[in-house]
């Protein structure tokens, strides 16, 4: 099981979490917070693995972590999932916001939360891994994305009257 | 400003909150649309306000209008946004959620199969039991849709839902099951990775799937699916061995397999590894370099659980590992050296990870290392270390860590080894002198567990062995020092204690001077310096100090008379401290006409003794206990009965009373604080003069060794000769083996074997290994002595035990008895008052000449009944029966135990375990039954009238069946008695050669019989509203008249 997957730039600052375990919003902060000390304070080339922290849940647990320029991408997991597997799976999710973003970078994150949920929601279930092909994730998540601009057009028309709502 | 904060403040209170909102929309069933665009009108005026608190209640009001309203409208941007914020937002405490059921139900069923899967989404991030249990059926058929996008995400779903609804993991499996040889591979994988997390928690549950795993495994192409599958396989492997064996094969070509991406790393690791020392500044290959390193590290600690001497030949490697500057790999690899020591190498690896202390900067890896050398030397009773002296110098070493925690570990290591080892003891000593001669570089840090509690090892070894002290005077006067008042008092009292112990040996050592002067003023030292502990606020302390402030003045008094006082005074602390072992109480033979087990007094009566446990254990908790029940007890009455208890609780030897721990007290006093706590100069040599330096050690122990092995040379050369002279064969003396080292040292290793006795005691572990050997063979006969015995005594008794009683159909059965316990189960009566519950009464007799006791009682629970056990004990644990037996007698207990289903009969496996006692000897034994829980067991005799019993007749909600008894030579009250007693029947009504009874089981079900005679034939005719009760009954009742 994957615990939890954060995001975040090089002071800290979160750009994106996932909980998929229950905390409450200091406990989460408090996370974020430990786990950017532990994975920040570590050289560049040494392994992407790192054991203990004591929030997230004992000595079953480990982060798997990479940096990839401004971005360190966090995910942490339990005894059951494979070090490499996720390793991957941490590349095949940056490849792909990549490809749908088109050079991704951190204001990307920023300004586009929701469709960074949303690639993470096909491929990380409550959890689990849902799929690890790329090509699939991104034909999906393009396919809800057409669905939604045909969408706000209609809507956009029925609501011109009144502003929108957030 | 302030106006405006009062006045947002003053609106939030007629604000609605979440609930509100939701209540309304639920008021508002017609106008539902209205209601909810004025709502939206009053969160938009909200999120204007300054207001933070404000403004989010707002923000949480606007996500669920979103997540309910627009996905009631069908578009997809709405409902997945709303989902979005749902699942950030929702937690299971969330109690929104109970509302949303319908609303997911109906995204579920939605013809657009992105809207299923933004749902199911969804809800994997808030799934609640109830949400688990309502929904789980939907999930069901979406595991089976058309799309595989919704049938993966159902699948990997589901997973979620057994954790909240255990119940559904049943009728969902063979879906599940089918799902693994789904067409699509995504599916597939949604499958295994369900059924891998399923399996980490129970694997054993999971062995039938291995066939179907192993046939994925070998054609899959998913990595993913790979990795999982292999992960899935370690887990299972151990539970079935024969699995390994196949799984080579398959494992070996799948490393060889060309097209698998693993094979990259894997083939990489021997060739990076090479690379990385030659090239260091290649930083991509590094990356993957040092997660292979970490990988290899993590596999190899695996394997060196099963096979240490493959791990050991990478030594070098492992400790090239510990230079890394990744912390991850470093901790592996202190990990991996723990199994890798032997006689041969610790010196060199502990020297390396001393020269990792110095570096270390963090003090977490520092007592990290710090742990794993004490616990690398200390391992398996020091059984590499072979100079002891180079392990005291290294303790000493490491007591200069600063800001370690780990000091009482330190000390208790010194004891422990200046104790066993009693040839170190004089350099222990001098060393330890030091040591406290330089107390103020450990001061520093008094916090608890700090370096300090070095100290109270040092003085208590100097103190115990101070004949070995070359200055006793001088290490007197360090442990006198005004200072100490500084430590923790524990440590205090240590040193008070052991300064009297270095007085005595002063004293004696001036004995046979004839100038006094110096042992004079060695007591005048005392009295000068003792003062001060006497006004310690540590209760030990102050106890210790004055009494031995009254002892040494005195013995001042008596020095000035020119009275010979040392030998009295070193008498105090005569006799040498021994090793015990945790056992050792078990070797001291118990007096004779000492028994042990037999009562002093007359034994208290059961109920007695069952009402006076609690109290003499809990007595705190009886005013909880007493306050429910009486609650009309006043205060007075309160407080008279507080005055009683604590009145016993003074009588009562027992009862301990809270006393406050010496550290507390020392943390209370005023004034502690105020004493200048002194720092440690950092210009001062960390090497302090006299100590000894480990690394000198490393180089002498290799001299010894190469002398040794010199003089073996020359000793086998001498037999060479010898030999040579005299058979003339050839025999080479082979490279330096583990055994060949001879300690330089002896342990006294304490095991419980050895018998040891405190105090003035005798020592066994000697080294003569000729009386050891003759005590094992005495033993050894001694025990066939026993065992003959025994065998002597199962025959005897065998013919007096072995007796079955059957009553009431139930039959325990026994195994053929092996001593001389005869237990009957007299009745099993079900509860009428819990329908769930049957009592067990056993009686035992003992029907031996033997004492029978701690008798215990353990059924193996079955998932429909299970032994009622007190709160707290686990599945498996016995009940304890609660009496003993003397010869001839018996006693019944009773058990109980919940049954969920009474419709079937069952059987119940179970031990008794007791100890017989005999004059010279007691055995544990056995006994292995059976319970038979017959479904008459759970029929209650209730009396019924004639009238109620023909309305239940005619009510038609009873089905019937009948049987025919042939043969049966009996007169026809005797049979109705029969069914009766054994079956707990009532009779109706009776007319001539025919008879209705009626009888009910425990969870209310109606029995009915109507039982005809003619002829020896006996048909009975049944009516019950359970028709397999009916049936196991009169089943029953054919075989009570088939026995007769």
């Amino acid at each position: 099981m994957i615990k939890a997957i954060l995001i975040f730039n090089n002071h800290g600052k979160p750009r994106l979490s996932k909980f998929y375990e229950h905390y409450s919003e200091d406990t989460e902060q408090q996370i974020i917070r430990e786990t950017f000390h532990l994975v920040s304070k570590r050289d560049e080339n040494v392994c992407n693995f790192l054991e203990g922290g004591m929030l997230i849940g004992g000595s079953d647990n480990k982060l798997i972590y990479r940096h990839y320029a401004t971005l360190y991408f966090v995910f942490c997991v339990d005894s059951s999932e494979s070090e490499l597997g996720i390793l991957d799976l941490i590349q095949v999710f940056v490849e792909t916001l990549d490809k749908c973003f088109e050079n991704v970078c951190e204001l990307d994150l920023i300004f586009h939360v929701d469709k960074v949920h949303n690639i993470l929601a096909e491929m990380v279930m409550g959890g689990m891994v849902l799929e690890t092909n790329m090509n699939e994730i991104i034909t999906q998540v393009d396919a809800q994305n057409k669905m939604e601009k045909s969408e706000v057009r209609i809507f956009d028309h029925e609501n011109s009257q009144s502003p929108s709502y957030i | 400003m302030a106006l405006k904060i009062v006045k947002g403040s003053i609106d939030r209170m007629f604000d609605k909150n979440l609930q509100d909102l939701v209540r309304g929309i639920r008021n508002h069933k017609e106008d539902e649309a209205k209601y909810i665009s004025t709502c939206i009108d009053e969160i938009k005026q909200e999120l204007k306000q300054d207001n933070i608190a404000v403004k989010a209640n707002a923000v949480c009001k606007l996500t669920y209008v979103r997540s309910l309203t627009f996905s009631c409208n069908t578009l997809f941007c709405c409902t997945r946004i709303g989902y979005l914020a749902a699942s950030q937002c929702f937690h299971e405490s969330t109690d929104v959620i109970m509302l949303t059921t319908n609303q997911i139900r109906k995204d579920l069923s939605s013809p657009n199969q992105y809207d299923t899967g933004v749902a199911l989404t969804g809800l994997s991030c808030f799934v609640t039991p109830d949400l688990a249990r309502d929904l789980a059926n939907d999930i069901m058929t979406l595991m089976s849709h058309t799309k595989p996008y919704i049938r993966k995400k159902a699948v990997l779903i589901m997973y979620k839902v057994f954790l909240k609804y255990p119940e559904s993991l049943r009728p969902a499996f063979p879906r599940l099951k089918e799902k693994l040889e789904d067409p699509d591979p995504g599916v597939q994988s949604a499958a295994v990775n369900v059924i891998c997390e399923l399996a980490r928690r129970n694997p054993k549950n999971y062995l039938s799937l291995a066939p179907l795993f192993f046939k994925l495994m070998t054609s899959s192409t998913n990595n993913w699916v790979l990795i999982k599958i292999i992960k899935l396989f370690g887990a299972l492997t151990p539970l079935e061995p024969r699995l390994g064996k196949k799984l080579i094969e398959p494992l070996t070509n799948l490393i060889h397999s060309s097209d698998s991406e693993l094979i990259v790393p894997l083939s990489c690791i021997a060739v990076l590894i090479s690379l990385s020392s030659g090239m260091p500044n290649h930083s991509a290959s590094h990356v993957v370099c040092v997660i292979v390193k970490y990988l290899g590290l993590l596999a190899m600690s695996k394997i060196l659980k099963t096979h240490p001497k493959s791990v050991q030949s990478h030594k070098d490697l492992i400790l090239q590992c510990l230079d890394d500057k990744d912390e991850s790999i470093r901790l592996r690899a202190l990990d991996l050296l723990y199994g890798m020591v032997s006689k041969k190498n610790l010196m060199e690896i502990v020297k390396k990870l001393m020269l990792h202390v110095d570096k270390a900067e963090g003090t977490t890896y520092r007592d990290e290392l710090l742990t794993k050398i004490i616990d690398i030397c200390s391992q398996s009773n020091y059984q590499y270390i072979t100079n002891f002296e180079w392990y005291i110098s290294i303790l000493v070493e490491l007591t200069r860590l600063e800001g370690t925690r780990h000091g009482h570990l330190i000390a208790s290591q010194m004891l422990d080894v200046a104790i066993r080892v009693k040839a170190i003891r004089a350099f222990a000593v001098a060393q330890m002198a030091t040591l406290l001669d330089n107390a103020h570089l450990l001061t520093g840090n008094t916090q608890r567990n700090g370096i300090c509690e070095v100290l109270y090892a040092a003085a208590w070894i100097c103190g115990e062995f101070s004949e070995h002290l070359e200055n006793p005077l001088q290490t007197l006067e360090a442990m006198l020092r005004p200072k100490v008042a500084t430590l923790p008092g524990h440590i205090q009292a240590v040193y008070v204690q052991n300064a009297a112990k270095l007085f005595a040996t002063v004293l004696r050592s001036q004995e046979g001077n004839t100038d006094s002067t110096t042992a004079q003023e060695t007591s005048q030292l005392m009295i000068d310096r003792l003062p001060l502990f006497v006004q310690s606020a540590n209760l030990e302390v102050q106890e210790r100090a004055s009494c031995i402030l009254q002892l040494v003045k005195y013995i001042q008094k008596l020095q000035q008379k020119d009275v010979e006082v040392a030998e009295e005074v070193s008498a105090l602390f005569a006799g040498e401290l021994n090793p015990v072992a945790p056992k050792a109480q078990k070797k001291v033979p118990v007096p004779e006409g000492l028994d042990l087990d037999a009562w002093i007094n007359e034994p208290p009566s059961e109920s007695e003794s069952e009402d006076e446990k609690p109290k003499a254990i809990f007595t705190k908790e009886e005013p909880k206990h007493s306050r429910p029940r009486h609650t009309e007890v006043d205060e007075k009455e309160l407080a008279r009965r507080r005055e009683a208890r604590k009145q016993e609780q003074a009588n009562n030897p027992f009862y301990i009373k809270a006393s406050p721990s010496s550290q507390k007290v020392y943390q209370e006093t005023p004034g502690v604080e105020h004493i200048p706590v002194v720092q440690i100069d950092l210009s001062v040599p960390l090497k302090v003069p006299g100590l000894p330096m480990s690394d000198q050690y490393v180089k002498l122990e290799e001299e010894r060794r190469q002398k040794e092995r010199a003089e073996k040379k020359k000793k086998e050369k001498k037999k060479r000769k010898e030999k040579r002279s005299g058979r003339g064969k050839k025999h080479d003396s082979g490279p330096e083996s583990e055994e060949d080292i001879t300690p330089a040292h002896m342990v006294d290793i304490v095991t419980e074997e050895m018998p040891e006795v405190g105090r003035s005691g005798m020592n066994f572990t000697e080294k003569s290994s000729k009386h050891k050997k003759k005590k094992q063979k005495k033993e050894k006969e001694e025990k066939e002595k026993k065992k003959k015995k025994k065998h002597h005594h199962h025959h005897h008794h065998s013919d007096g035990g072995g007796e079955e009683s059957v009553q009431n159909g139930t039959v325990e059965e026994e195994e053929p008895l092996p001593v001389s316990l005869c237990a009957c189960v007299c009745d099993i009566q079900g509860n009428l008052q819990d329908g769930s519950q049957v009592v067990v009464s056993v009686i035992f007799e003992n029907k031996c000449n033997s004492f029978l006791k701690s008798m215990e009682f353990n059924v193996l629970d079955s998932l429909n009944s299970k032994l009622q056990r007190p709160e707290g004990a686990g599945p498996h644990d016995g009940l304890t029966v609660p009496f003993q037996l003397p010869p001839g007698v018996s006693n019944e207990a009773r058990f109980v135990f919940t049954v969920q289903s009474i419709v079937m009969p069952q059987k119940l496996k179970g031990t008794l375990t007791f100890i017989v006692k005999n004059e010279d000897s007691s055995t544990h034994e056995k006994l292995d039954f059976k319970l038979h829980f017959t479904c008459t067991s759970y029929l209650i005799t209730t009396p019924c009238y004639s009238d109620a019993f023909a309305k239940l007749l005619e009510s038609g909600d009873l089905k019937g069946s009948s049987v025919r008894l042939e043969g049966v030579n009996m007169p026809f009250h005797h049979l109705l008695a029969r069914i009766c007693f054994h079956h707990h029947f009532s009779v109706v009504e009776r007319i001539d050669s025919c008879a209705s009874m009626y009888s009910r089981s425990i969870q209310g079900h109606h029995v009915c019989l109507l039982v005809k005679t003619a002829d020896q034939t006996v048909s009975i005719d049944a009516k019950c509203d359970e028709p397999s009760l009916l049936g196991n009954v009169l089943d029953e009742i054919k075989q009570t008249f088939s026995q007769c």
